[in-house]
């Protein structure tokens, strides 16, 4: 047999499970925001490509979207990293390579990852990655100069959004971060 | 509201009764369980940090009187001799981070819930106290030791000099990787301690005002006072602890190697935001909502009539803080979202003008028609409803993403949220203040020194503030402490503004000073037949326990 409770410490352990489920819900935030980024393509998000359409024929259009990129390095990692091209011009649906040089001036190997992004916002969703150096950490050992390539194709559906349809230009940006094996991705 | 008629015990009967249990000094503040000595020592609270954070705020004023920096440098160097300019735009930093918090936390959010929450909520629900009175007690003093130790956060390092100087918001990166030193986090643990004592706060409320009303007192029959406490303290409720997530995520940012907001390791530092935010709109409905209760006790009283349409006023309270949880994203239009996320946004922003505009115009039917008497409390009131609808028109303006493009962090912002909290909060602080003041101390203030208070101040808010409009359309960006020439001149008017609104403050403390010493002792109701809710039927000031008969409401 439980005690039963007086009313004033049902209405407080209420109140305080409330207070309790908003902290819980304030931690789920971080899984949930960057699961619906993810699925949005919310803030220039980019897709990566589904290994099980890979099968299917894929599908290009004649108009063309110009692709620029954009390559940063954090002050703290001793990296130069720029873009081979640092524009193409690509067919909507066409698979399209485009090659990023890093060089490590360090004279140690160093651990590097690469976040990404694109804009304008509205093309995350349709910017579509099959293949790309960013997925992995990256190791350059001193002086080494590496070809990082990145796999890529804009899918078709852009030119039924009426938010993204009048995109002429993407920029696709990366950074390259020191991977500090004290920190872990959240 | 309907009319309450109530049997209270009677008076001497209660003094005789209860005077003798009346502890000493000591055990009597210090570890005080009694709701309206807790109270008294939220307001006591709240006028310290508001001189703290007003001194700041003038100091602020001084500095932009004229272009170019001209005091940061020396104030930095008095706390540390080798402060070169770099230390003194820290310092202003620190400032504008200071003023927003002290204010916010420490100033308006005591003395709304915890002062006159903490004295009239037991009295005009019917109760003897309030539900928890040891768990009061932690409150008030979790919130000494977190304003202690925000004040402290500026004497220890925090980056660039002493201080934290990431603003009230705490943005991430700057408030991770950019704010080096202790200071961010003692600001930080200031913000959980401050947040844990709300909370506290909050549950007692709710427990107070559901289970502890006299006989007769349904929820409808509630003073609207009372209805905007428990509006808010669920507010505080589902928002505070968000916030406790999203700065105890920062903290382990900058001292456990996490990176929920750092890009490097696959965070975000837009997820702050989103959380930040969660919690902030709601936060400034936790500031004005008593407000808007104060508000309606004291128009109802000096019309002499009870509110109209207190029903439609009691669920507009409801309905802006639902409303409030849902339009979050307001505040950050600039950090790039799609055309339909703005213009949801926009559209649900727009929304909450509804039940404020239900609110201020049940305020002028309630006058309408009544027997108005222009007394201190009433002039403030009449003045908030001014300044509310200024700040809710430009609210109105701002909550267009496409607008707000423009207007981002800039003075229009800060014109737009001070006419709403600074202007309209601490405008219904005061109309509160003298409504209660008869009660509380059991003397009557100065009606002339009230009335020139209110004049005074008036005027120079409206000096300070309403040319920040014309700076923020111009381009002048906030917590900025230098400008072009160009925005001298509105600069200059509204420091100006700010000397005529601290005579103002001043006028306010001579009289509480001669209104504690000189002023005429108060009848149990000074306010005559308006004054309907149940503190008018105690004693001026209210025995140390009432209620011990709890009274009946028909």
């Amino acid at each position: 047999m439980t005690p039963r409770l007086s009313p004033n410490a049902k209405t407080a352990g209420l109140a305080s499970l409330l207070a309790l489920a908003m902290v819980g819900l304030g931690f789920a935030a971080v899984p949930l925001y960057d699961l619906f980024c993810r699925v949005t393509g919310f803030g220039g998000t980019t897709q990566v490509y589904d290994e099980r359409a890979a099968a299917a024929e894929p599908i290009v259009l004649t108009r063309t979207v110009s692709v620029r990129f954009d390559a940063n390095v954090s002050p703290k990692l001793p990296w130069s990293f720029r873009p081979e091209h640092p524009r193409d011009t690509v067919s909507i649906g066409a698979r399209d390579m485009a090659i990023f040089i890093a060089e490590n001036h360090s004279p140690s190997p160093v651990k590097g990852t690469a976040s990404f992004n694109v804009t304008p916002d509205a093309a995350g969703r349709y910017f579509t990655k099959i293949q790309c150096f960013c997925f992995t950490e990256q190791v350059l050992e001193p002086g080494q100069q590496m070809r990082m390539p990145v796999l890529f194709f804009v899918d078709p559906a852009i030119v039924d959004d009426p938010d993204a349809r009048d995109i002429q230009e993407i920029t696709l940006s990366y950074t390259f971060h020191p991977v500090d094996e004290g920190k872990k991705a959240s | 509201m309907t009319d309450i008629a109530a049997t209270a015990p009677a008076h001497g009967h209660d003094h005789a009764h209860d005077d003798h249990d009346t502890p000493g000094f000591f055990v009597r503040w210090f570890m005080s369980t009694n709701h309206k000595d807790i109270g008294s020592l939220y307001l006591i609270f709240a006028i310290i940090a508001g001189i703290v954070g007003g001194v700041l705020s003038g100091m602020m004023r001084l500095e932009l009187a004229e272009p170019g920096i001209q005091y940061l440098e020396g104030w930095a160097g008095i706390l540390d001799p080798a402060a070169t300019e770099v230390q003194g735009k820290h310092f202003w930093n620190v400032m504008i981070t200071a003023h927003g918090l002290i204010m916010v936390f420490f100033m308006v959010m005591p003395a709304m819930i915890g002062g006159f929450g903490n004295w009239f909520v037991p009295l005009m629900i019917g109760a003897p106290d309030m539900a928890f009175p040891r768990m009061n007690n932690i409150s008030f003093w979790l919130t000494s030791v977190a304003f202690v130790m925000l004040v402290g956060s500026m004497f220890v390092p925090g980056g660039s000099g002493l201080g934290a100087g990431t603003g009230w918001t705490v943005y991430a990166p700057l408030s991770t990787s950019g704010s080096a030193g202790p200071a961010v986090d003692m600001a930080i643990f200031s913000l959980h301690l401050a947040g844990a004592a709300s909370i506290l706060g909050a549950i007692n409320f709710i427990t107070t005002i559901f289970n502890m009303r006299a006989p007769g007192m349904t929820l409808h029959k509630m003073p609207l006072f009372v209805w905007s406490v428990l509006v808010t303290a669920f507010l505080l409720l589902l928002a505070l602890p968000v916030l406790a997530a999203a700065i105890t995520m920062l903290l382990t940012d900058r001292n456990f190697g996490t990176t929920f907001y750092d890009a490097a390791g696959g965070g975000d530092p837009v997820l702050y935001q989103h959380l930040f935010w969660f919690f902030g709109h709601p936060e400034v409905y936790i500031m004005i909502l008593p407000g808007f209760g104060i508000v309606s006790q004291v128009i109802s009283t000096f019309s002499r009539k009870p509110v109209f349409g207190y029903l439609g006023m009691a669920y507009a309270m409801v309905a802006i803080g639902v409303v409030g949880f849902i339009v979050w994203a307001h505040h950050m239009f600039t950090v790039g979202m799609s055309v339909n996320l703005k213009m949801y946004f926009t559209a649900a922003t727009m929304v909450i003008a509804v039940p404020t505009g239900i609110k201020i115009f049940s305020w002028i039917a309630t006058m309408w028609g009544g027997s108005m008497r222009f007394t201190t409390p009433m002039v403030w009131a009449l003045g908030f409803i001014f300044m509310f609808t200024v700040g809710g028109v430009t609210g109105v303006v701002l909550a267009n993403g496409g607008v707000d493009t423009a207007l981002h962090d800039t003075y229009y912002v800060v014109a737009h949220f001070h006419y709403v909290l600074s202007l309209g909060a601490v405008f219904s602080l005061f109309a509160g203040f003298y409504y209660w003041f008869p009660k509380m101390s059991g003397r009557m203030y100065s009606e002339f020194l009230g009335q020139l208070h209110f004049w005074i101040f008036f005027i120079g808010v409206n000096v300070l503030f309403f040319p920040q409009h014309f700076l923020g359309q111009q381009g002048m960006p906030r917590r900025y402490p230098d400008y072009p020439d160009a925005y001298a001149f509105w600069h200059l008017v509204s420091s100006w503004g700010y000397v005529i609104m601290g005579v103002g403050v001043l006028i306010f403390f001579a009289n509480i000073l001669w209104s504690l010493v000189a002023g005429k002792k108060a009848a149990d109701n000074p306010w005559g037949e308006g004054a309907t809710t149940l503190e008018w039927t105690l004693s001026s000031p209210p025995p140390y326990h009432q209620f011990n008969e709890l009274p009946r409401i028909a």
